[in-house]
């Protein structure tokens, strides 16, 4: 394959106008995973859980091919499997450390039963692919609505406990004593996770779920700590990478996943200069009187 | 004045290790209470006993009129100062803020009133040129005033404080129990003050409360600090020295409190 064929495979802008109209539903189902992914993600960086996203995203890919493998519903089959795993983690790793090691036991056994379901299934091999990797372009519009609500329900959620989740994941010693239910906030919060995460892996796939649900948020803290601004910022950036991703992936003959990951690098990227170009100039927000 | 935190025939124990027994205790409002003792003598568990953390084996523990309960409006609670990360992502601010309305559920809508409240609160502790400031970037002595700030959010009636000057430097040390100092007298609010360390405090305190092996002893300073009560506490000789308004004591016993594993030795160690 030469240059102008490869290149002619990641972008490739020909009767751009009328695929634009086919895949409305990704779009659409971009930019809801967007506004989830960039919420719940400004938590996952507070509550120091990117590798929990990781563990879960594994047992959700094992759960969606079990589900695969014998002819039921994908979408149910990965909630159940990130559910699980989001529910074992809030349960058992209290502290961080124990939280890593438990992750580091379960992520190769999940991924290691989602590979014995895939290779049990004889069925096409995209559905495999798709479910490492994702498969947004094949969303209609039933899935769009399943997927809305659940990211509607979830956000509400999130909305409901965002104050003393927020206190319980800063500074949990003093939520704690001012009687925020820190342990029960947890829980509840891992349950959203891995919603979200089996929600997020229709798009990007078990792989990649990081890139919707941690880099964004990751991005925006580098450039600003004022809470409000973060949580706008993700959003922005989350959203950005999913719909960019798409609209950029609609001519080429790749799946979409590596335009999303690429996109959410770069902004990353950037806000990472230019925090650190602030961060040598000084600029912290602190006023300085002259003297 | 009636009391507002009340202990009756308090004991607490972990396992075989007595931390005290039968104690009964009054703190008045605007009082300066201090509690000192060696590591692991329950000074931290006496404040989980009021935080309404940590359960009493016998005897009660009241706050007002009513027994402790967690996250009683009355208290402020001011932690020990255990720094956060450099890239934690809060500023001072909203640090402040959690004391303000963090607790509370949903999102925080009709921002000015507590956006008023945490600009007070920071005026207050002297803080409101580093208001925007990630936390993380603070230095050990502007982070304990936030906590000030943050405790004295609610207006509480009474002020817990655990090690508050742990790990800051001498003028911070002043700068921070002064502030306590003022609440307590101001709001007429009590305060209750563990630490290792009773000179940093010395001018402020009204009583003190000292545990260790087991036994405890409360009074005024004059009445506490001297070398006859501490070695009947501590069941061996140790010796009160007074000098230039600080209190040295000299000679304490290894280890005094059993076979705990964070027990440090604390011979020769300024009290």
């Amino acid at each position: 394959m030469d240059a102008d064929s490869i290149i002619g495979a990641i972008f490739s802008f020909e009767n751009y106008g009328e695929l634009l109209v086919l895949v409305q539903n990704s779009i659409w189902a971009g930019a809801v995973l967007g506004l989830l992914g960039g919420l719940v993600g400004t938590f996952v960086m507070k509550r120091d859980l990117a590798f929990a996203v990781h563990g879960i995203s594994e047992l959700s890919f094992a759960g969606a091919a079990f589900a695969l493998l014998i002819g039921s519903d994908i979408v149910f089959g990965s909630l159940i499997g990130s559910v699980a795993a989001a529910l074992l983690l809030g349960l058992m790793g209290v502290r961080a450390r124990d939280k890593n090691s438990i992750i580091g036991v379960i992520m190769p056994f999940g991924l290691g039963l989602g590979i014995l379901f895939l290779s049990l299934y004889e069925g096409r091999a995209a559905n495999k692919f798709g479910l490492l990797t994702g498969q947004i372009v094949s969303v209609d519009t039933v899935q769009l609505q399943v997927l809305a609500g659940a990211a509607v329900l979830v956000i509400a959620a999130l909305a409901a406990i965002w104050r003393p989740l927020n206190f319980a994941s800063v500074d949990p010693e003093l939520a704690e004593a001012r009687g925020v239910p820190v342990r029960t906030l947890a829980l509840i919060f891992m349950v959203l996770l891995g919603v979200s995460v089996a929600l997020s892996i229709q798009v990007v796939g078990a792989l990649l779920v990081l890139a919707l649900l941690i880099t964004p948020a990751a991005a925006a803290l580098r450039v600003t700590s004022a809470p409000v601004a973060v949580v706008a910022l993700s959003v922005v950036f989350a959203v950005t990478a999913t719909v960019g991703g798409i609209l950029l992936a609609l001519g080429g003959r790749i799946p979409i996943s590596p335009y999303v990951t690429t996109l959410s690098f770069l902004i990353y990227v950037v806000c990472r200069i230019v925090g650190s170009v602030r961060a040598k100039k000084g600029i912290n927000g602190r006023l300085v009187h002259a003297r | 004045m009636k009391p507002v935190v009340s202990l009756r025939g308090a004991s607490l124990q972990f396992g075989k290790r007595l931390l005290w027994e039968d104690l009964d205790l009054d703190i008045r409002p605007g009082e300066f209470f201090a509690v000192l003792g060696p590591n692991g003598s329950g000074k931290t568990s006496f404040l989980k006993v009021l935080l309404g953390l940590q359960e009493l084996q016998s005897g009660r523990a009241t706050l007002g009129d009513r027994p402790v309960e967690r996250g009683s409006k009355l208290i402020g609670y001011i932690p020990q100062q255990k720094s956060f990360a450099p890239d934690t992502p809060m500023r001072a601010r909203d640090l402040v803020g959690l004391g303000v309305d963090g607790h509370r559920w949903g999102l925080r809508l009709g921002r000015s009133g507590a956006n008023r409240r945490i600009d007070e609160l920071l005026e207050l502790v002297g803080a409101s040129d580093y208001a925007k400031v990630p936390v993380g970037q603070l230095s050990g002595g502007e982070q304990q005033r936030l906590r000030v700030a943050q405790a004295l959010a609610t207006d509480p009636k009474v002020l817990l404080c655990d090690e508050p000057l742990l790990s800051l430097d001498l003028h911070h040390q002043q700068a921070v129990s002064a502030l306590i100092n003022k609440q307590c007298h101001a709001q007429n609010s009590a305060v209750v003050f563990v630490t290792h360390e009773i000179n940093p405090i010395i001018d402020y305190v009204d009583r003190v409360l000292y545990l260790a092996g087991g036994r405890f002893r409360v009074g005024t300073p004059e009445e506490v600090m001297t070398t006859e009560v501490l070695s009947e506490l501590y069941g061996s000789h140790v010796e009160v020295i007074h000098a230039n308004g600080r209190i040295v004591v000299v000679g304490l016993p290894d280890a005094t409190t059993h076979h705990h594993a964070d027990v440090h030795a604390t011979a020769g160690k300024v009290a």
